[in-house]
């Protein structure tokens, strides 16, 4: 199969880079890990239209509704519950759908994979009862999961305030919330500013501080958090003013920002750059969100984390600049112009200075004895001990310890072994590099490789 | 670990699945990651140490919620949505080829 155009995710950025090409007249696939369009912000949004969680989800979950329903109406080829496990020049995409695996071929591809949690390790982390904040709103997305039992939230940013939100609004309880966030220095409270071209989000985010003050669960200044139990979450514990806190719990949900998804773009060998305020790589993008590879665009939080908003006009103007690329006659300048694209840009950039420099990724050392890469087991300790005995090079440190090995390819552990290496050899996180991403990027068996038909060699 | 709304709301479940063999009501929407959240002693176990763990991240990324569905092994639980009959049974240790 041969289209112009391959998009690899369904989320607003994708959907949006698909319309906008579809109009323009160019053949484009769009493939998806999901069952359903809408990615992780608008997860199940079309099955939930009829559930009691819509309304609760709030007004930027129903807005998907509107982009799903022109992503539908565009008639776009359409390729949902894929995994894409390779990218070769030319431009192949390797995927497998139901158990099958086929090769796509396109022009260009359009890179809209979105963004993950940032996986930041603590002691305890491992255990069955602690998970993400945002792997719990994806559950109350997808047949309206609540969690039971002592519920406790423990982060930083916008996303577990809305979650909690969320939860309180639907019934359920949460038994206490710990800010893991900094104090607002005085160069983040310099964005508020420019933070007030956004105006409703800004009040959104107030009032759901006000709201969890109000609630009085709200604990602040916590140091060594950590979670036990044998086998399962019981107990965590923390340090305050000098002194251990206990607390019973059934559920603890943690959340430190999220991260772009790179696994694609660094396979693919595109340049990076490192953000060393919010600590991630990110690949470099020209003003129409072409990389330094000719043919392979990124749009969406995977380019950076925006949110949907950025993300929508990030797509629209990728749109653009692929129909730039491929070269169909058309004038994206003046496209771009008339769409006011960069102004919708700068509309919905507004708020993220202020929520980058309020909500930093969190620098305190990991303890030795703490788990770093949970497929393989690796404890930050054998990992700073390999670190000391190689090179500053996490390929040094992985080769030693299998550390990045398993199934997740490192997308838990990448990051965290970059800061221990950083750590162990007194340099700045940026100056050392993430893993070596090969083929595939997700696993693949030989039994679909074997289905694979009609590919050149 | 974690209960749907609508268990409250609708009389009957949506459909039935089968964990460990058992006969488990689920919902619409409802993925093999959420079911592993909802009945015991089904969470994967590690094949380096063998201890229990659940899903974490339920977007595709940490792999902790490998389950054998219908029979086929490591399959990542988040992106399967539950079907009626399905049969889900606890992932022990790493898969072997051939399988």
């Amino acid at each position: 199969m041969s289209y112009d155009v391959v998009v690899i995710g369904a989320g607003p950025a994708g959907m949006a880079a698909a319309v906008q090409l579809a109009k323009l007249g160019i053949s484009v696939c769009v493939v998806d890990e999901q069952p359903a369009p809408g990615g992780q912000i608008w997860r199940g949004v079309e099955r939930n239209a009829t559930s009691p969680v819509f309304k609760a989800l709030g007004e930027d979950y129903q807005k998907g509704s509107s982009a799903t329903a022109a992503f539908h109406a565009a008639g776009i080829d359409y390729q949902p519950a894929a995994q894409v496990w390779q990218i070769e020049d030319g431009w192949k995409v390797f995927l497998t759908a139901e158990g099958k695996s086929r090769c796509i071929t396109a022009k260009a591809i359009l890179l809209a994979n979105g963004a993950q949690e940032r996986p930041v390790p603590f002691a305890g982390w491992t255990l069955p009862g602690v998970m993400t904040v945002g792997a719990a709103q994806i559950l109350l997305k997808s047949g309206g999961m609540l969690p039971e039992g002592d519920v406790w939230i423990a982060g930083a940013g916008p996303l577990p305030l809305l979650y909690a939100t969320q939860l309180l609004e639907l019934g359920g309880k949460v038994a206490g919330y710990i800010d893991t966030s900094q104090k607002p220095s005085l160069k983040a409270l310099s964005h508020l500013p420019a933070a007030w071209r956004d105006f409703p989000g800004l009040m959104k985010g107030l009032r759901w501080i006000w709201k969890l003050r109000r609630s009085g669960k709200l604990v602040r200044n916590t140091r060594n958090l950590r979670a036990t139990g044998d086998g399962q979450l019981r107990q965590i514990e923390w340090e305050s003013n000098g002194k251990t806190r206990k607390r019973d719990v059934g559920v603890l949900l943690v959340h430190e920002g999220v991260v772009p998804r790179i696994h694609e773009t660094m396979a693919l060998g595109c340049d990076h750059d490192w953000n060393d305020q919010q600590k991630y790589f990110a690949p470099r993008v020209d003003q129409w969100g072409e990389t330094s590879r000719k043919g392979i665009f990124v749009a969406g939080d995977a380019g950076g984390i925006g949110g949907w908003k950025v993300a929508t006009v990030s797509g629209e103007i990728a749109g653009l600049g692929i129909a730039r690329f491929l070269n169909i006659g058309i004038d994206a300048e003046k496209l771009r112009r008339e769409a006011a694209l960069d102004d919708g840009r700068k509309r919905a950039m507004a708020l993220r200075p202020l929520l980058d420099a309020l909500y930093t990724p969190p620098q305190t050392p990991i303890a030795d004895d703490v788990v770093v890469c949970r497929c393989e087991e690796v404890t930050a300790g054998r990992i700073r001990e390999a670190a000391r005995a190689s090179a500053p090079d996490v390929g040094a440190v992985k080769a030693a310890t299998r550390c990045g090995m398993g199934p997740c390819q490192g997308r838990q552990c990448g990051y965290s072994v970059q800061a221990l290496v950083a750590e162990v050899n007194n340099l700045p996180v940026g100056d050392v590099r993430f893993f070596n991403i090969r083929p595939p990027l997700k696993p693949v068996t030989l039994g679909e490789i074997a289905t694979l038909q009609d590919v050149e060699a | 670990m974690f209960r749907s709304v609508m268990a409250g709301l609708k009389e009957q479940a949506d459909m039935t699945v089968y964990v460990n063999g058992v006969e488990t009501p689920a919902w619409d929407g409802e993925t093999v990651a959420s079911i592993l959240l909802r009945v015991p002693n089904v969470g994967r176990q590690t094949p380096v140490s063998g201890e229990t763990r659940l899903p974490y991240c339920q977007m595709g990324v940490c792999f902790e919620c490998l389950a054998v569905v219908d029979g086929v092994p490591s399959v990542q639980g988040c992106l399967m949505p539950l079907k009626d009959g399905m049969r889900i049974e606890r992932q022990r240790g790493r898969r072997e080829v051939g399988q």
